[in-house]
């Protein structure tokens, strides 16, 4: 027996519960295998694999490109339309993919939680790291498009981290908010699936935030940046095609409302913790 | 250091129960309720996450109340109660899966609790990934594991598929891999959940051992739940009885097994009011029409069944009954098919009646009694209440039973006296 002995209280807490993160760090590996087994079996007796990592993007390239690029003429910055919305659709897939699973990961994981103790924060961060498995294959397809139209990235690629931290803390402060409001609402998973279609149009994928300034003006430009993933996503277009110059603007009002976004859905998820087993 | 694992202190809970759903009778009510649904809805489930212990609200329900008990290192305490009784919840709340609305536990030393035998198991993992996975699940770290592993798989007797995915194995297998996991934790105090229902009998025998070595040998502190009488009996030396969210007794567990199976307390009552007909209270007697509790193997067993009748239709109506043995096995049933065929009916009332099982039959041990009540065309089950009484049936030994005058063990759940006939060719 150690010789410090372990003392725990359980009791009824009133408000927030207190973000125990040693706790937190002592059930790391669990997280660790807890993303493996999601990249492990998502593509498990599929004939595609992880091909269906890129098919998804892929598409909506194309299909953008005749669409928007061909039929209908929108503007895209001089850069060719299939690069130019490809280079969005990879974080907006990730966003939207991860949004959709992060949204409905406590309800999906009821058997577990209310079975076991562990912290609840790791259901929800999950899929925002097993994604990312997905992320990175598309990314490849990325790279073989720039080979194809001959960008050599420029040292706007340098930024990409800084992106992707915007990216992740807005996934994962909505999805934490979300997986804690659906456990108790179920509403929530049909309004998430309602709502990623509509918030790809919000953000800049198919058309550029040029565009924004241009018809809106500047206000509205600088209020636009206030959604993060116009940011992100203008962001990656700058990190790969070259001389085109970091949406500043757009980032710094992004990752104001990704901070937000991260606090807020932590605080909300650690005041609902404690009823999950109860309500789900 | 104190000698106290855990301390339990005025510990209730609350849990929020459906509410009755109104019902408009006109087509414009219906119109305005239709409209009014979602804020209904909404106010509905806000409320799930909002109990306030003092309010009187006619929908929450206490699954525990003012529960008070303590358990020593080393001890090993059981936890008997029917399905109901409030034991989940309590396991529940001990393994930090749900707070209490009042009171509180004080636990002095790491804890893993098994409420369930592997949790997160997933089909297309393979053996070895799902060890991983259901380990740190439950605690573990990945270190911890890997040391552990041989062990584990040894234990689980799986070595050869445990590369194969998970969803290739046969349920056994599946038990036996996520049980050896779960015998490989190494906590100061273990919280144990009826397990042990599963996996065959040799599987279960190997459980019972390693949790034995685990309380008597190592001085782990267990506390186990389970609706296994001989189990409790074999691993708890103290149990306590909990019904209807409180402690009933807490005592030396053969005291408190006897009080679980004593059928005056097993006194229930179960009388919907729009049935035709419901149950009052089942007792077993002897066939000197004494109440008991224990019955010998060589006298019948009457259960002797009162009940009421709710209406002055003449609709025909019968009585069944079902035994099982103590680990739940469905061991017959019987309707009575004669008075069904007679198409009998009683006045409202109340009425008894007494179903004999033969002399002989049953072989020594705890069995369990379901008692019904239904119409036949159409077929209705008006009541159905499991674990209506339950009896003991000992064997005096005095050689003229089926056993004769062998001492021993004498598997199986019944024990007819057959009739043996030689002959000379």
């Amino acid at each position: 027996m150690s010789e410090r002995q372990h003392h725990i209280r359980i009791e009824a807490r009133q408000g927030l519960q207190r973000l125990n993160l040693r706790e937190f760090w002592r059930y790391r590996d669990l997280l660790y295998f807890m993303v493996l087994r999601d990249i492990t079996v998502i593509y498990k007796q599929t004939i595609m694999g992880f091909a269906w990592a890129i098919i998804n993007p892929v598409f909506s390239m194309l299909v953008f490109s005749v669409v928007f690029g061909k039929l209908a003429g929108v503007a895209s910055d001089g850069i060719p339309y299939p690069i130019f919305s490809y280079a969005a659709l990879v974080p907006w897939t990730y966003f939207s993919n991860t949004l959709n699973a992060a949204g409905s990961s406590l309800v999906n994981n009821t058997s577990i939680f209310t079975k076991v103790y562990f912290p609840r924060l790791i259901i929800p961060l999950t899929p925002v790291l097993s994604k990312l498995a997905d992320f990175a294959i598309s990314f490849a397809v990325l790279a073989l498009l720039m080979i194809y139209y001959r960008f050599l990235p420029g040292w706007n690629i340098l930024f990409l981290p800084v992106l992707m931290l915007i990216m992740l803390l807005t996934v994962a402060g909505l999805g934490m908010f979300l997986s804690a409001m659906a456990i108790q609402y179920r509403d929530v998973k049909f309004a998430i699936t309602f709502v990623t279609p509509l918030l790809m149009y919000a953000a800049p994928v198919v058309f550029p935030s040029s565009l924004i300034l241009e018809k809106f003006g500047s206000s509205a430009y600088h209020w636009y940046g206030l959604y993060p993933m116009a940011g992100v996503i203008e962001g990656f277009r700058a990190a790969i095609v070259p001389g085109k110059a970091m949406p500043w603007e757009l980032i710094g009002m992004g990752s104001l409302s990704a901070i937000f976004l991260f606090i807020f859905g932590l605080w909300y998820f650690k005041k609902m913790e404690r009823h999950f087993a109860d309500v789900a | 250091m104190s000698n106290i694992a855990i301390k339990v202190e005025n510990l209730s809970k609350a849990y929020r129960i459906g509410q009755k759903e109104s019902r408009a009778d006109t087509l414009g009510g219906a119109l305005a309720s239709w409209v009014r649904a979602p804020f209904q809805n909404f106010k509905k489930l806000r409320n799930l996450s909002q109990i306030n212990a003092n309010s009187n609200d006619t929908d929450i329900f206490w699954a525990l109340r003012d529960i008070n008990f303590e358990v020593k290192h080393g001890e090993v305490l059981g936890i008997i109660g029917k399905n109901g009784a409030g034991k989940s919840t309590l396991l529940k709340i001990l393994s930090q899966i749900t707070e209490p609305t009042t009171g509180h536990i004080d636990i002095h030393g790491r804890v893993a609790s098994l409420l369930e035998v592997g949790t997160g198991f997933n089909p297309e993992l393979t053996g070895r990934e799902n060890i991983y996975l259901n380990g740190t699940i439950l605690g573990m770290t990945r270190r911890e594991i890997d040391r552990k592993f041989d062990e584990i798989v040894d234990f689980s007797g799986v070595e050869k598929f445990i590369d194969t995915p998970v969803k290739r194995y046969s349920s056994g297998m599946k038990v036996r891999l996520a049980f050896a996991v779960a015998a490989n934790l190494d906590p100061e105090i273990l919280i144990i959940d009826e397990v042990l229902a599963v996996g065959d009998a040799e599987f279960q025998k190997k459980c019972l051992g390693k949790m034995q070595d685990l309380s008597g040998k190592e001085g782990r502190t267990v506390l186990f739940v389970s609706h296994d009488m001989s189990a409790v009996q074999r691993l708890c030396s103290k149990s306590f009885l909990l019904q209807n969210g409180i402690i009933l007794i807490q005592d030396t567990t053969e005291k408190v097994i006897s009080f679980y199976l004593d059928p005056n307390h097993n006194i229930i009552s179960f009388v919907p009011e729009d049935s035709l007909i419901g149950l009052l209270k089942v007792e077993i007697i002897n066939p000197q029409f004494k109440i008991v509790k224990s019955i010998d193997v060589q006298s019948r067993v009457g259960i002797n069944i009162f009940y009421r009748i709710n209406n002055d239709q003449k609709t025909s109506y019968t009585l069944g009954i079902n035994i099982y043995d103590e680990s739940g096995s469905h061991l017959f049933t019987s309707h009575d098919v004669e008075f069904a065929r007679k198409n009998i009916s009683f006045k409202r009332g109340d009425y008894s009646c007494v179903v004999w099982i033969p002399e002989n039959l049953l072989a020594e041990g705890v069995f369990r009694v379901s008692v019904a009540g239904m119409s036949y065309n159409p077929y209705i089950v008006h009541f159905h209440v499991l674990d209506a009484t339950s009896f003991f049936i000992v064997d005096m030994l005095d050689g003229t039973s089926a056993r004769g005058n062998y001492s021993g063990k004498m598997p199986g759940q019944i024990r007819p006296l057959l009739k043996w006939e030689h002959q000379i060719n």
